[in-house]
């Protein structure tokens, strides 16, 4: 086990043979879905109706369904659907057909297409996937392609942009009712684009660069932010592995680790492959009731099964005894993979041989079952307790990939996890699940249309950042906030009209509006013109600098403009003659301290006026004001 | 092929046929694929072509140059006949198939989507109906719903009578849904059947794992092996699966454009409701007074001659009485007016209305409001259009009033006859009693 540690340490990946591609799903920020007019939002309403769905897998010309499609139909599932009267259509249900293609969406995936220098098509076609999890009402995803053969340089080299596609996004997994899963469909039908490099990339930390300049580009046009709104999936091969997609890769800097565990896995897989097929290792296609032999067990969830009139089933795996229990990734072992098959079949888990004696199951009884299997030292067992057809299925499924064991490591997709780590979540797809989609019209793209927007291209952020630290003289952490926060344009836009230094304004829109929005303020309310009127108010000295961020949270709180908030919280500067009035006022009530003292009252008399005038003068003013008067007194 | 013009030229000019595997180099890049048909309407100036990875695409043609990579088969389909043995325990059920496809078979090479329309087809795509009954199929048109024509009604007609005169238990047609109420109507007055007669089809198409088709055809099934021997309409009760309603063939409606339970049961409540296969009769339904007919042992009798010469009208403000005059002067044999409200159109209608009845035209008056019955008693034009010899559809849905009338006039060409016809329930499709629970339920 120590040793294959060190190995992978010293991880040679040309020597490997390791292919990196990826590919990242991005939502648009459009006004309306891809094929219907509802709004992209996300919402945690109560949904107003719910509908019940079955999904069949339709047939292929030669009877052969896709083997993906087929798996989930096995599961028979049933889906619910949580439907909104306002926020979803009939279009999302599928109950109406889809509306002509959203045309600001087709331009955003173009603005995308020609920053990362594509090819852009002739002529877009909507396309079906099949797609029966349940995520798509429909049984299939729209999609389309939009470009290829595009690249990007890294410092690891180039990398080939092979597609990128302009789809809808699915539905949200809410959660799972009496096996049936939920889905809401408010998310179901948000433009995505997707992107895909080809698989050349060939370091891990490679991976991290290109998702981020990829990034980098979304950024740069109107897409959405925020948790959820961009997924990653990772294409990882070793010459002697297989391909494997892993999806839901979350945390850019966890990508380089997701690579290097992956790579592990399938050296580890190779390895007991080797040694499957040195001890001509052979997986008996048969399953026992072995429920008879453990009903008096202590195992809970043996005995549970069994009261509740499920069966206890095992399976023979000739020459597997020891391999079961390697570790392939951290803290992850070959037993844990077998486990992932068996638990898409709806079991809870497996026990093997290499964990026994364990969880309530004796040394006894797993003689008992070893004995009646006639287990030889270096064969092992698996068993599954459930309901007897869950319990059958999910050994059918083990058997299934533990044949594959012994022949090669098999293609998968898999589910990122966070501890950079994966768990199987089903075979790769064949290709062969596309086919047109008649109900919408193809959209030409025209190169005239496609030259003016190749012309009117945004700025990177990178180059954003660079150009107004450079014009407006911003530390580089403001204009990297303004960037990042996506305030650069209504930056730019105020300063355009407002002759306040730079760093109040940048401050204001980098970290003021942050906090209000943080303390829960309607932000939304703050457009650049009620910014701009704000500014404009400590511009002409009306108001003090120190009193924006109190004007702003009157207007986020009904005020209706800022000079209106200024006034009603008492904010509006005082004129010269009235700051004298007040200081004259303090001098008359302190006169006696003020005998005492002589200039020496200052300090105390200093601090009087300000906590009167606070906000309402300039604290130079009252200084000069004071001091004049303490001085002819 | 439907490539032409320039397109035409381009793939001639490598003698590349659809199916054939192509490069396309252009100024920046090069494309490779399989080259599809193109839609009949769509320009001459691309090609379509289906990528590796699946995906289709217009090229334009424009300063391309053309690359033929392979010849591609012709793709076969040949699939091997289906084996079904009878099953002793299980009914014959037909299925009559007129088009509109409830099921459908995709060719995922080319992106194909072809109609299942033979038995074998049928059941190839939905095996699990063989769970049910010893299905047999026979495809006897092959068109969309809205070419349908009384002549069809009376093939189909006749189709079914032939199946259940050869033993079958049940029969079920597949239809398309647009029109389905016409036929559902249609078949309603021309058979008096022994066993239930089912239509059925699909809102979604079939090749779409979503489509209704399966949960529609195995009501239909279950129907057709119902108590029920009566021409009916079998399709989603809801927006869910898997509950179908059961409806009467004469007082059904397709009322939405596009959701599945787009059939509704108008001016009465659907016979039964099907979940799972299970039929449960609507408990409202008053058993003795035989709400619905009875399964029995008899031989189809048809009465199948129609007289198509019948126009449907509509009322509207600004309609012109030249209209109805069109009709009477082409030799129309009989006119349904979908009237407003109770029954009426504008009184300037009147004379045109008198026309053609003093022709010997029978002119039938029901509601455009669909729910409700006609009633010209209450206002002065209905009362004049009653006394111009205007029959009243009473409760009878415009397109069911039309298809009788198409029928009636088939039957008897004695004009008093006609209107006692019009206004007798024959096949439920008229109901004396009104309730709360008739309206948009
Ligand atoms: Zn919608």
């Amino acid at each position: 086990m120590h040793l294959i540690i060190a190995t992978v340490i010293l991880m040679d990946y040309e020597e490997l043979g390791l292919k990196i591609g990826l590919e990242i799903h991005q939502q648009l920020n459009t006004d309306e879905k891809l094929f219907c007019p509802c709004p992209c939002e996300l919402t945690d309403k109560k949904p107003d109706y719910k509908v019940l769905r079955n999904l069949r897998p339709t047939q292929s010309e030669l009877g052969k369904i896709d083997r993906a499609a087929f798996e989930e139909s096995r599961r028979k599932l049933q889906f619910i659907y949580e439907a909104y009267k306002d926020e979803t259509c009939l279009v999302e249900l599928d109950e109406e057909p889809p509306h002509p293609l959203n045309r600001e969406a087709l331009k955003l995936s173009l603005i995308i297409a020609s920053l990362l220098n594509m090819n852009v098509v002739d002529e877009f076609h909507t396309m079906r996937k099949q797609v029966i999890d349940g995520s798509n009402t429909g049984g299939f995803q729209r999609t389309g392609l939009v470009a290829t053969a595009g690249y990007m340089d890294t410092e690891y080299g180039r990398v080939s942009i092979e597609n990128l596609c302009l789809e809808e996004d699915a539905a949200r997994r809410i959660g799972q009712k009496k096996g049936k899963v939920v889905f809401r469909l408010d998310r179901l039908g948000i433009p995505l684009v997707e992107i895909t490099t080809d698989p050349s990339m060939k370091h891990p930390q490679q991976v991290k660069e290109v998702a981020y300049q990829i990034g980098q580009v979304l950024r740069s046009t109107k897409v959405k932010r925020g948790l959820g709104t961009i997924r990653q999936d990772l294409n990882i091969s070793i010459r002697d592995g297989a391909r494997v997609e892993l999806k839901g890769v979350q945390d850019l800097d966890l990508m380089p680790n997701m690579v290097e565990n992956e790579v592990k896995r399938q050296i580890n897989l190779v390895g007991i492959m080797k040694e499957l097929q040195s001890r001509n290792a052979n997986v008996v296609d048969e399953i026992y009731d072995v429920g008879e032999l453990l009903k008096d067990t202590e195992s809970k969830i043996i005995s549970k099964a069994i009261l509740e009139g499920g069966s206890v089933l095992a399976i023979k795996l000739e020459g597997f005894s020891g391999l079961i229990g390697r570790e392939v990734q951290p803290g992850r072992r070959f037993g844990t993979e077998l486990a992932g098959y068996a638990k898409k079949m709806g079991v809870s888990g497996l026990f093997h041989t290499d964990e026994l004696p364990a969880y309530g199951v004796t040394q006894q009884e797993v003689d008992a079952v070893s004995k009646f299997l006639k287990l030889d030292e270096n064969d092992a067992f698996i068993l599954v307790a459930d309901e007897g057809e869950k319990a059958r299925n999910a050994l059918l499924e083990v058997l299934r990939r533990a044949k594959t064991a012994i022949k090669e490591v098999p293609e998968e997709t898999r589910k990122a996890t966070d501890d950079a780590n994966s768990e199987y979540l089903r075979p790769l797809p064949t290709a062969s699940r596309m086919y047109v989609e008649t109900d919408i019209p193809t959209a030409k793209i025209s190169r005239a249309y496609l030259k003016r927007i190749q012309e009117n291209l945004p700025e990177l952020p990178d180059e954003k950042q660079a150009r107004i630290i450079q014009e407006y003289s911003l530390s580089e952490d403001l204009a990297h906030q303004l960037v990042r926060r996506n305030r650069a344009a209504e930056f730019e836009e105020i300063m355009g009209s407002s002759g306040l230094d730079s760093t109040t304004v940048a401050s204001t829109m980098a970290y003021t509006l942050k906090e209000l929005k943080r303390d829960g303020k309607a932000i939304s309310k703050l457009t650049v013109d009620c910014l701009k009127e704000t500014f404009n108010l400590v511009e002409e000295g009306k108001i003090t600098k120190e009193a924006v961020q109190e004007v702003l949270v009157g207007v986020c709180d009904g005020k209706s403009s800022p000079e209106d908030a200024a006034r009603d919280l008492n904010l509006i500067m005082l004129s010269e003659e009235e700051v004298e009035s007040v200081i004259e006022g303090i001098i008359s009530s302190n006169s006696e301290m003020i005998e005492e003292r002589g200039m020496g009252a200052m300090g105390a008399l200093m601090g009087k006026a300000m906590a009167k005038l606070k906000g309402k003068a300039d604290g130079k003013l009252v200084n000069k004001l004071l001091r004049n008067k303490l001085q002819n007194k | 092929m439907s490539y032409r013009g320039a397109s035409k030229q381009f793939l001639d000019s490598q003698n590349v046929s659809i199916g054939d595997k192509i490069r396309i180099t252009k100024k920046d890049v090069f494309y490779e694929g399989m080259v599809l048909d193109r839609a009949e309407d769509a320009d001459d100036e691309h090609v379509v072509l289906k990528m590796a990875s699946g995906y289709n695409m217009g090229v334009n043609i424009t300063d391309s140059r053309i690359e033929l990579l392979e010849k591609g088969e012709k793709p076969e389909i040949e699939l091997p006949p289906v084996d079904v043995e009878r099953d002793n325990h299980k009914k014959d059920i037909s299925i009559i198939s007129t088009g509109g496809t409830v099921a459908s078979i995709i060719d995922y090479k080319t992106g194909a989507v072809h109609p299942a329309f033979t038995a074998d087809d049928l059941l190839r795509a939905t095996p699990e109906l063989l769970e049910h009954a010893n299905v047999r199929g026979e495809a006897i048109l092959n068109i969309l719903s809205e070419n349908m024509k009384p002549e069809y009604w009376v093939k189909t007609a006749r189709s079914i009578a032939d199946e259940i005169n050869n033993g079958a238990y049940g029969v079920v047609v597949a239809h398309g849904t647009d029109t389905m109420h016409y036929t559902s109507a249609a078949l309603s007055f021309i058979m008096d059947t022994p066993v239930p007669v089912v239509l059925t089809g699909a809102q979604r198409s079939s090749d779409r794992p979503s489509s209704d088709a399966f949960w529609n055809l195995m009501g239909s099934i279950a129907a057709a092996k119902s108590d029920v021997a009566e021409v009916t309409v079998c399709m989603h009760a809801e927006e869910d699966d898997p509950a179908c309603y059961l409806h009467r063939g004469t007082k059904v409606r397709k009322m939405h454009t596009s959701r599945r339970d787009t059939f509704r049961s108008i001016n009465t409540e659907p016979i039964a409701r099907i979940q799972n296969g299970n039929l449960k009769l609507n408990k409202n339904m008053d058993y003795k007074k035989r709400d619905y007919k009875r399964r029995e042992e008899s031989e189809v009798v048809l009465h199948d001659d129609l007289e198509s010469k019948v126009a449907l009208v509509k009322s509207y403000p600004g309609i012109s009485a030249e209209i109805l005059d069109l009709y009477v002067d082409r030799g129309y044999r009989g006119i349904v007016i979908e009237g407003t409200g109770l029954g009426h159109c504008p009184d300037y209608l009147i004379p045109a209305v008198s026309r053609a009845t003093d022709s010997g035209i029978p002119v039938v008056m029901a509601s455009q409001c669909l729910y409700g019955k006609v009633n010209m008693n209450v206002y002065s034009t209905g009362r004049e259009l009653l006394s111009a010899g205007v029959i009243s559809a009473l409760d009878m849905l415009p397109e069911t009033a039309y298809v009788k009338l198409v029928w009636t006039l088939g039957q008897t060409d004695n004009n008093e006859e006609v209107k006692k016809i019009m206004q007798t329930n024959l096949k439920g499709e008229i109901e004396s009693r009104s309730s709360k629970k008739f309206f948009l339920i």
